[in-house]
């Protein structure tokens, strides 16, 4: 498949270290604008890191990272990315609300966003409720819901469907397509292999390397395996 | 810088107190309480008159340079300064945002500190009362500024822990307190002197005890002012949007 637009991000030749350790080492990759973009890997393969170098948080040692067309991180791209870290990010002793309405005055989003955000993320019965006494998937949804304000162009969502359960993870993965059809670019890590075949892409990582890129379909044909998880199998034993 | 967003967070940080009334009570009467305690302790001596002053700058000073530093030490921790870094948010207006909120808590803390020193522990007040407070309310704003700067500068949440001595301990020891600056030696006097901690010092027992002039105080006062707003400044300026 080839795509004429403008990728959502290109990373070239990226270094970048955590403490002492090289995490991402000379890694290349694209990332398709419009489509929801699966990252996949083991713990510690370095999906955080990556996340947080396209957001533009994480220091790094060399290479570029660019999204739509302009250096990660520049203060014209703050608008137009929205970053779900993988631990909630969000006020524990404010209401869902008072969060929303505070990172929706930062973002400079409308008033209504709030509400939209509400609905999507199925917040609304709680949103009076202090965000601490929420459970732990409640939590996890209000930090996608500050992201999902003011409609950014690419949301970077580091495990949004932890401790979800199925009916829950399955409306997100709808909200996710619904978004992604109207013209939105998601990139979406996680350790679940059966929510990696309902990305449109894949990216598998380990140790900081690409493993596979490629649509779900195209990674079982190519490793003649009928499941993701097999497909990621097969693919390290080759390489070992 | 925008007004707005700087707005938005200082009504953000003052909700989050809000929502936590034990330490809005521990923030507006600790350092009540602790000036009373050394009111209590010299009671059957004049050494209050002496030492009450500074105890108006060294108590709200602390308690505020603390709470600051570990609210931010929070927004550290559970991610949301990450993420606020990530948006449209300036490095100016978080800080400023900050400042405000907590100026706004040092106003009450240091009213009710001085109301507490005069009336309660029988505190003496030469000069003006407003100039007095005024001078209170500048540096318990000094010990929030101080603290978000050492939170700025800080990479890691333990680094901000260890700011506290650094920066706070010296003055102390440096302010005159436990030696009059003019018996210390001579280097260690000058570093006393440029302290900003020093300066709140003098004001206040120059207010209190009617030893200078009006015009002496304000300028004193200044001086603070000052150093406020370049911990702002130095503040906004170090605060790193990217980590390790
Ligand atoms: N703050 C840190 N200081 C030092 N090393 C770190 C830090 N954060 C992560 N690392 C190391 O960097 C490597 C990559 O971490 P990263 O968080 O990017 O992995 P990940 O793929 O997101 O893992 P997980 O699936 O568990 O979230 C790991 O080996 C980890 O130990
Ligand atoms: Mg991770």
């Amino acid at each position: 498949m080839e795509h004429f637009v403008e990728p959502a991000v290109s990373v070239s030749d990226l270094h970048a270290r955590r403490g002492s350790r090289k995490v991402l080492d000379a890694l290349s990759l694209t990332i398709p604008a419009g489509l929801v973009v699966g990252l996949i890997g083991p713990s510690g393969s370095g999906k955080t890191t990556l996340m947080r170098a396209i957001v533009g948080v994480q220091v790094v040692q060399s290479g570029s990272v660019s999204v739509f067309g302009q250096p990660a991180g520049s203060a014209s791209l703050r608008r137009r990315v929205g970053y779900v870290t993988q631990e909630a990010s969000v006020y524990d002793d404010l209401t869902v609300r008072q969060n929303l309405d505070y990172f929706r005055a930062v973002l400079g989003a409308g008033r209504a966003d709030v509400g939209r955000v509400l609905e999507a993320t199925d917040l609304g019965p709680n949103a009076g409720q202090l965000t601490g006494s929420l459970s732990g998937g409640q939590r996890s949804r209000v930090s996608l819901a500050v992201a999902l304000l003011g409609s950014p162009e690419l949301l970077v969502l580091d495990e949004p469907t932890v401790g979800l359960d199925p009916v829950l993870r399955r409306d997100l993965w709808a909200l996710f397509h619904r978004l992604a059809a109207g013209g939105t670019s998601l990139l979406v890590s996680s350790h679940v292999m059966d929510e990696a075949a309902r990305c449109d892409r894949l990216l598998l990582m380990r140790g900081g390397e690409v493993l596979a890129d490629d649509t779900p379909d195209g990674l079982l044909a190519a490793t003649g395996t009928t499941d993701i998880e097999a497909a990621f199998l097969t693919l390290i034993e080759e390489r070992e | 810088m925008n007004v707005s967003r700087t707005l938005a967070t200082a009504g953000r940080v003052l909700t989050q107190i809000r929502h936590d009334p034990r330490t809005v009570v521990l923030l507006l009467i600790v350092p009540s309480l602790l000036i009373g305690l050394v009111a209590w302790i010299f009671s059957d001596t004049a050494v209050f008159e002496t030492v009450g002053p500074a105890m108006i700058a060294l108590f709200p000073f602390i308690v505020m340079f603390l709470v600051t530093s570990i609210t931010t030490l929070r927004e550290r921790r559970t991610g949301t300064l990450e993420r606020l870094l990530s948006m449209p948010l300036g490095r100016g207006d978080l800080i400023l945002g900050y400042t405000l909120a907590f100026g706004l808590l040092a106003v009450l803390q240091s009213s009710i500190a001085v109301l507490f020193a005069v009336t309660v522990c029988g505190l003496s007040i030469a000069g003006s009362i407003w100039l007095l407070v005024a001078v209170a309310v500048a540096d318990a704003v000094l010990g929030t500024t101080l603290g978000l700067l050492a939170s700025a500068f800080a990479r890691t949440e333990f680094q901000v822990v260890q700011f506290m001595p650094l920066l706070v301990f010296p003055q102390i020891l440096l302010g005159g307190i436990f030696l009059p600056r003019d018996q210390l030696p001579a280097v260690l006097q000058a570093i006393g002197d440029a302290l900003p901690l020093s300066h709140a010092i003098d004001a206040l027992t120059a207010v209190a005890t009617g030893s200078h002039d009006d015009a002496y105080v304000v300028g004193e006062l200044l001086v603070i002012l000052a150093w406020i707003a370049g911990a702002v400044v130095l503040a906004s300026l170090t605060l790193r949007r990217r980590t390790p």
